[in-house]
């Protein structure tokens, strides 16, 4: 508008664009908070060995080398702790999905009132905000190595996850049904079975499907101390210096994780 | 026996006075049109009488077929009871979208079957039975397995109305029925609602935005202006110059420009209750 007034006024063919000096200082200001913050953390991170990269390649291919021949000689076993891992994220989040509802719908501000819904919020940002790295040494130390600790760490965690999803959900929804429903006498259970729930479902099985996914990727991870499946094998082979065992069980991994990852997508589609 | 008695009810939202010391006695059996300009708490009062919103603290009663349904501003034990006797029509239909058409007319029965029945959804072959009923009295028989969402404004309202004559509810409050739907659509509504009326005897009350409507199904209005009764009478008596002394300028969005229609006679003579607008 400015420019075209000076049009007018003086009569040029090519107005002049007016600096904005609001946007230069800002523009400037986000670069320079940048730089400071990245310089901030140079040196504790020993960000200055980053030549070695290249002046000890060497080692670097030497030891990706015991990688580039996989040993697939094993590949049932090999696939059947794969299972095992799957499994454990179908159980992990399975529980965390069921517990989820009820937290869920505790902590939704337009269903509890605030005194439940707070303590919930706080118990779902514990279970949420501890790393199910740390839920699984705790429950390895409670019930023994093995699957059955990695499928509590992750339902844990993923409890609280979901349950923070599934509240914005229902904090989302239309009341107007809800309230149709109180008006025909129904109880305040009635009301969230048939007022929120329909409402809310695909939201929730396509919530439920994504941290599915993340559980597979998180359940291989979790065998690294000794929570069970295909982790644990192939930690225990990198220790014992068997590359090309530990190899073959990485491209296992990466198959079975794309492979559900397209597949729940897909699923995830059909909800939507 | 006195279907409907509001005492005293006063109602504020903010600043803004929404029911200024309402009184109002409605008999069973009545047909009751409420008319008012937006915002003159039409809503506000249908919405008070099923408990949905509660009155200024401290003052006002709402009894409902002989028992209080609200009490100085608390809604009383019984409401929840109470609320299976008096059906409710939205002018957004409230109908839960991503269920079918039948289950949503199920609905109406949760305030009637057992609750553990209800949680779980297990309506028995009769009640489904009656459910379709329902739909085919409304006219819409063919629609029950459709989901809710994907039907027209005048089904869903017609929907709706069938969830409430599930429910065999006493009483029956439409809040704006017809303000969301085609002028056909809303002729079909008001004829089903009158139906319901005469044939079950079910008192009605029915917040209308156009006052052609109310002379034309409603024995009774009651007028509301910034939260107070201003009429109370018959609809016949109530003329577009009334009108235009009661709301001034607002009396355009009352009146239809279309051709007067032919007055419905009482049923019951009211007497006129003029009640100085300027009071």
């Amino acid at each position: 508008m400015n420019q075209t007034a000076n049009v007018a006024r003086t009569g040029q063919s090519r107005p002049e664009v007016e600096r904005d000096w609001s946007r230069t200082i800002w523009t400037a200001l986000t670069w320079t908070v940048l730089a400071v913050l990245l310089a901030w953390s140079w040196a504790p991170t020993e960000m200055s060995r980053w030549t070695l990269l290249f002046t000890d390649a060497g080692n670097m291919a030497e030891y990706a080398s015991g990688f580039t021949r996989p040993d697939f000689s094993e590949w049932r076993y090999y696939l059947e702790e794969m299972i095992v891992t799957v499994q454990i994220a179908v159980w992990g989040t399975f529980l965390a999905a069921a517990f989820a509802v009820p937290f869920g719908i505790l902590s939704a501000r337009n269903i509890a009132p605030w005194y439940i819904v707070q303590p919930v919020r706080r118990l779902m940002d514990g279970c949420r905000s501890i790393h199910e790295m740390v839920f699984a040494v705790l429950f390895v130390v409670a019930v023994g190595l093995g699957p059955f600790a990695g499928i509590m760490a992750l339902f844990v965690h993923t409890t609280g996850i979901l349950a923070k999803l599934f509240s914005e959900a229902v904090e989302a929804i239309d009341p107007r049904p809800v309230e149709a429903i109180r008006a025909t006498g129904a109880t305040r259970v009635q009301e969230v079975v048939f007022g929120v729930v329909p409402q809310v479902m695909p939201l929730w099985i396509s919530y439920a499907l994504y941290r599915f996914e993340s559980n597979v990727r998180a359940a291989t991870v979790l065998g690294v101390i000794g929570a069970g499946g295909i982790g644990q094998v192939l930690f225990e082979s990198i220790r014992g210096f068997y590359y090309p065992q530990a190899s073959a069980m990485l491209i296992i991994m990466l198959v079975t994780v794309s492979l559900i990852d397209v597949l729940s997508q897909q699923l995830r589609k059909l909800f939507l | 026996m006195t279907a409907i008695s509001i005492r005293n009810l006063s109602k504020n939202f903010g600043n803004k006075r929404a029911l200024d010391n309402v009184s109002l006695d409605i008999e069973r059996g009545e047909m009751v049109a409420l008319i008012g300009a937006s915002g003159s708490g039409k809503s506000t009062l249908i919405r008070h009488i099923c408990g949905l919103e509660l009155g200024h603290s401290g003052q006002g009663k709402v009894d409902v077929l002989g028992s209080a349904i609200q009490d100085s501003g608390r809604l009383t034990a019984r409401a929840r009871q109470m609320r299976r006797n008096i059906g409710v029509v939205f002018q957004q239909f409230n109908l839960v979208g991503r269920l079918s058409v039948l289950s949503n007319v199920l609905l109406g029965n949760l305030g009637r079957i057992p609750s553990w029945r209800g949680t779980l959804g297990l309506f028995t072959a009769e009640e489904k039975r009656a459910a379709r009923d329902a739909l085919a009295r409304v006219g819409i028989p063919e629609v029950a397995w459709q989901r809710a969402s994907t039907l027209s404004g005048g089904q869903q309202q017609r929907a709706a109305i069938a969830r409430t004559l599930v429910q065999r509810s006493d009483i029956l409050l439409a809040d704006e029925p017809i303000a969301s739907l085609d002028p056909s659509s809303a002729r079909r509504v008001m004829e089903i609602l009158a139906a319901v009326n005469r044939d079950e005897q079910i008192t009605c009350v029915v917040s209308l935005h156009q006052v052609e409507y109310a002379r034309r199904y409603c024995p009774r209005t009651v007028a509301l202006r910034n939260g107070r009764i201003v009429y109370d009478g018959p609809s016949s008596e109530l003329t577009n110059q009334m009108l235009v002394e009661l709301y001034g300028a607002n009396s355009e969005e009352l009146i239809l420009p279309e051709a007067p229609v032919q007055p419905v006679k009482p049923k019951r003579v009211v007497e006129p209750r003029h009640v100085p607008a300027f009071a």
